[in-house]
């Protein structure tokens, strides 16, 4: 165990270097003047040149790499233009926009992101699961048909034509829900509650078809294994075969897929984030990139990226744990 | 009067347009034994599974009536049939590993069917559990209820399985083909098992099975299936000693006897003056799979010598290294020491260009004929691949020699445009052959060839190879776990066991008076087709096991 965990720490810091790598080299053959953006379009070229210099755009791509990677070990010191800031390990950088240090701006973001994923995932399991144990169990009859079309038709929807409806009918006619907006966890509880229940329900509707599809097929093969026969033919109840039986073999695929989109909703959940005015990561990379700010970009994809290994390290442990024949190395 | 355990009247059952079993009648007396043999698609199996009302909600059809221990079983509601299975009839099936939940721990899974049936506590059912894990020879039961199917052999998952069928005390045990996938030594102890279980509980069996000296071993009354039908019903000793029936003669005659010598045959082209260089020498072949701690030898100096137009045979249990060794012959794998000489030459070490022209002279045929074809090409094409390997381009050429060997093997030459799905498991098999003779090969290493075809197709494929190799003068090296099987073909035969050669020599020599104690072993253990010696052999393994 100890030593599946070392070679997997090893695997995630390797992962996520190589990204860093690839974000440098990628932003630094992309096009635009990093400086002027980050100065403004009224920039004199005098002062463009200030902020080059302050945020040193000149030094080779590698310098500027050498200057991150010693920025998360021990941290470094920027100057503001009037001063001089100490940024300490793990220090992501400064943002070329704000001046804001990356990891304070991250931190920041963190809870309503983390509110929106780990609601709409417990959602989405839930329903999904639960929809596709559903339809397997009743194969072949009309619930079944009914659940297949309305799952088919999810996975098609876009999350924002969801949420619109959902927006639409809850908020404006019924009046049942106030407008959507994002209260942190610590200031109201309950407001936070009320506020993401709209997140919470579309973005798990969309993401549950693609479960209860998932789920049904994979309960659809167990359910023809001939441990399941046995069962049957020893008088075992059809609810304990599904239940004991046949779920517990069908959930390896759902934990599986179920880590990956755990890990990426953390960076990709922009057009809900977006939608309902949630101040998250997933709305802060897009405005990042478009406005070529790199620190920022990859403090971001940092930190998508090591939810995404965190959450496929956890799945194999569950995964282990689930199948006692599965050895982790 | 009572009735009897098991009455099945005019059971027909139909899988969409294909009609499983037809007509089937029989009865069986509480505590008798029945085996049921057939061949595949003769009906056996899905009559088995009616017995316990399996086919309800598999969108099968089934009409005529079928009385379990006083269940009208086509009638009866999902509770009536849910409280007639396991408890009053149980079953045991083929695979012990995929029939068991792979979850849950044995004890657990015994427990649970316990408690369906039965109102008492968790502790009481496991409890249970472990009595009949004991009862069936499970060493150290109460510590090894809390096993996980995978952590226990073949052969002790079987008698898990036979420990669940105990567990509720039913009065049939319906076995389908209970041992057909275990080694014959591990067969022998079960079908012991399930003797002695029945001697003291008197539950009644049904067995169903394709081996008829498994039957033979375990019942009173054979019935032998057919196109889905009753060909002949009555006591073991008449049915195999004076068939009535055509059909079981015929079935009887095709399988192959351990006991019996091996047809004379006309010696092939090499006795007539060949060559005095051996066609293939092996001298201390090894070979090693994994690393570090996780190290196996699957093949541990194995020497060996096969000379044009002979047989050798290799027979071993599953896990001996019997294919490893094969692989290595033809060099489809690379032996990790040892030498291996081809007509002199040393190809133990060849790299693969240097190998290139010894490649169409050693040819494998696999055992499963399905698995072995691509499904997507067609036979004639399969079989063209080594012809066109061989650098003919002609297209004309190249269909007449197709054809040619199409015929050879006893197919049609029209059959070149059909694919794999189209033939049946023995002609499938005579496609691969077909494609193992395309390259003009001297030595063919056949992998249990016949294993997975019924035993008219066994003796059907088994007679061609004999022909091909008399007339073709080719070296064959005869993979299988079947003895009586590698009996009827060999020349001289070599018994494997965890990666050695136990035993080798001439094959009558060897089967008649074994000089191994393993090779003691295996011989006791083959199934007998008459009830008389079968007693007899059980009592030699009792006495092997007690030794």
């Amino acid at each position: 165990m100890t030593g599946f965990l070392l070679r997997r720490l090893g695997g995630a810091v390797f992962v996520l270097l190589s990204l860093t790598v690839i974000l440098y080299a990628v932003f630094y053959v992309a096009p635009g003047d990093v400086a002027q953006i980050a100065c403004g379009p009224r920039c004199s070229p005098a002062q463009v040149a200030q902020v080059t210099e302050q945020l040193r755009l000149d030094d080779p791509v590698y310098t500027q790499y050498g200057h991150f990677l010693q920025g998360v070990l021990a941290g470094r010191d920027f100057s503001t233009g009037t001063g001089v800031e100490h940024c300490s390990a793990p220090c992501l950088g400064v943002s070329y926009q704000s001046d804001q240090q990356v990891m304070r701006l991250i931190l920041a973001k963190l809870p309503a992101t983390g509110s929106l994923v780990i609601g709409a995932f417990a959602g989405w399991i839930l329903l999904g699961v639960g929809t596709g144990v559903l339809s397997a169990w009743r194969r072949g009859r009309i619930t079944e048909r009914v659940l297949t079309w309305l799952t088919l038709a999810g996975t098609a929807t876009p999350v924002f034509v969801i949420g619109l409806l959902l927006i639409i009918v809850f908020c404006s006619t019924l009046q049942w829900l106030p407008s959507p907006a994002y209260v942190p966890f610590t200031e109201n509880p309950e407001q936070w509650a009320w506020g993401l229940l709209l997140p919470w329900v579309s973005l798990a509707l969309i993401e549950s078809a693609k479960y209860a599809r998932l789920t049904r097929s994979s309960m659809l093969e167990t359910l023809a294994e001939d441990h399941v026969r046995t069962f049957r033919a020893y008088g075992v109840g059809e609810r304990a075969i599904i239940g004991r039986h046949a779920l517990r073999g069908a959930l390896a695929p759902v934990i599986a897929l179920s880590a990956l989109d755990f890990g990426s909703m953390f960076g990709g959940a922009v057009l809900t984030e977006s939608l309902f005015g949630i101040p998250g990561i997933g709305r802060e990379l897009v405005h990042a990139v478009k406005v070529v700010d790199l620190p920022v970009v990859v403090g971001m994809v940092l930190v998508a990226g090591f939810f995404v290994v965190l959450a496929n390290a956890v799945a194999d442990v569950l995964y282990a744990l689930a199948d006692r024949r599965v050895v982790l190395s | 009067m009572t009735s009897p355990l098991v009455r099945v009247e005019d059971l027909t059952i139909d899988f969409g347009k294909v009609r499983a079993v037809d007509g089937l009648s029989f009865t069986l007396e509480a505590g008798a034994a029945l085996g049921v043999v057939g061949e595949s698609g003769s009906g056996k199996s899905a009559s088995a599974s009616a017995l316990l009302g399996l086919h309800r909600g598999t969108g099968a059809r089934v009409t005529g009536t079928v009385h379990v221990a006083g269940t009208d079983v086509g009638a009866a509601d999902e509770a009536g049939l849910r409280a007639l299975r396991g408890a009053e009839a149980a079953m045991i099936f083929q695979d012990p590993l995929s029939s068991l939940d792979p979850y849950y721990t044995v004890g657990d899974q015994i427990a649970e069917v316990y408690r369906v049936h039965n109102r008492v506590s968790r502790r009481a059912a496991r409890a249970r559990a472990v009595e009949v894990l004991d009862r069936v020879g499970i060493p150290d039961a109460a510590r090894r209820a809390r096993f996980r199917p995978h952590e226990f052999s073949g052969g002790m998952r079987q008698r898990v399985l036979i420990a669940m069928a105990l567990a509720c005390e039913p009065r049939l045990i319906v076995a389908d083909e209970p041992t057909t996938a275990l080694d014959v030594t591990v067969q022998a102890q079960i079908l012991d098992l399930l003797h002695e279980l029945r001697r003291e509980t008197g539950t009644g069996l049904l067995l169903v099975t394709h081996d008829v000296g498994v039957a033979a071993e375990s019942v009173d009354d054979i019935l032998v299936m057919r196109h889905g039908r009753a060909v002949e019903r009555g006591p073991v000793a008449e049915v195999l000693g004076a068939p009535r029936e055509p059909y079981t003669r015929e079935l009887l005659a095709s399988v192959p006897r351990v006991d019996a010598k091996r047809a004379s045959r006309v010696p092939g082209p090499r006795a007539a003056g060949g060559e005095d260089v051996p066609l293939l020498e092996a001298v201390g072949l090894r070979r090693e799979f994994g690393r570090g701690a996780g190290r196996v030898t699957a093949v541990d100096e194995v020497s060996l010598t096969l000379h044009a137009g002979e047989t050798l045979g290799i027979v071993g249990e599953s896990g001996s290294g019997k294919t490893t060794l094969g692989r290595m012959l033809v060099r489809l794998l690379d032996p990790t020491a040892g030498g291996l000489r081809y007509r002199g030459r040393d190809i133990a070490s060849l790299p693969e260009n240097g190998l290139r022209p010894f490649r169409r002279e050693l040819q494998m045929v696999f055992q499963d004929p399905v698995a072995s074809l691509n499904p997507r090409r067609s036979a004639g094409e399969s079989v063209a691949d080594p012809i066109r390997a061989a650098g003919e381009t002609d297209e004309g050429r190249i269909r007449a020699r197709v054809g040619e060997l199409l015929e050879r093997v006893g197919l049609d030459a029209g059959h070149h445009e059909r694919y794999p799905h189209e033939f049946s498991g023995g002609q499938r098999q005579r496609i691969g052959i077909a494609r193992a003779l395309a390259a003009e090969p001297k030595l063919i290493v056949c992998d249990e060839p016949v294993s997975a075809l019924d035993v008219t197709t066994q003796a059907q494929v088994i007679a061609l190879l004999a022909e091909l190799q008399h007339e073709l003068g080719i070296g064959l090296v005869f993979i299988a776990h079947d003895l009586a099987v590698v009996r009827q073909v060999s020349d001289r035969v070599a018994v494997m066991r965890q990666g050695r050669i136990v035993e080798q020599g001439p094959v009558d020599e060897v089967y008649g008076s074994p000089r191994d104690p393993y090779t003691r072993q295996l011989l006791a253990a083959v199934p007998a087709l008459d009830p008389a010696l079968a007693a007899v052999r059980r009592a030699t393994r009792r006495e092997l096991a007690a030794a």
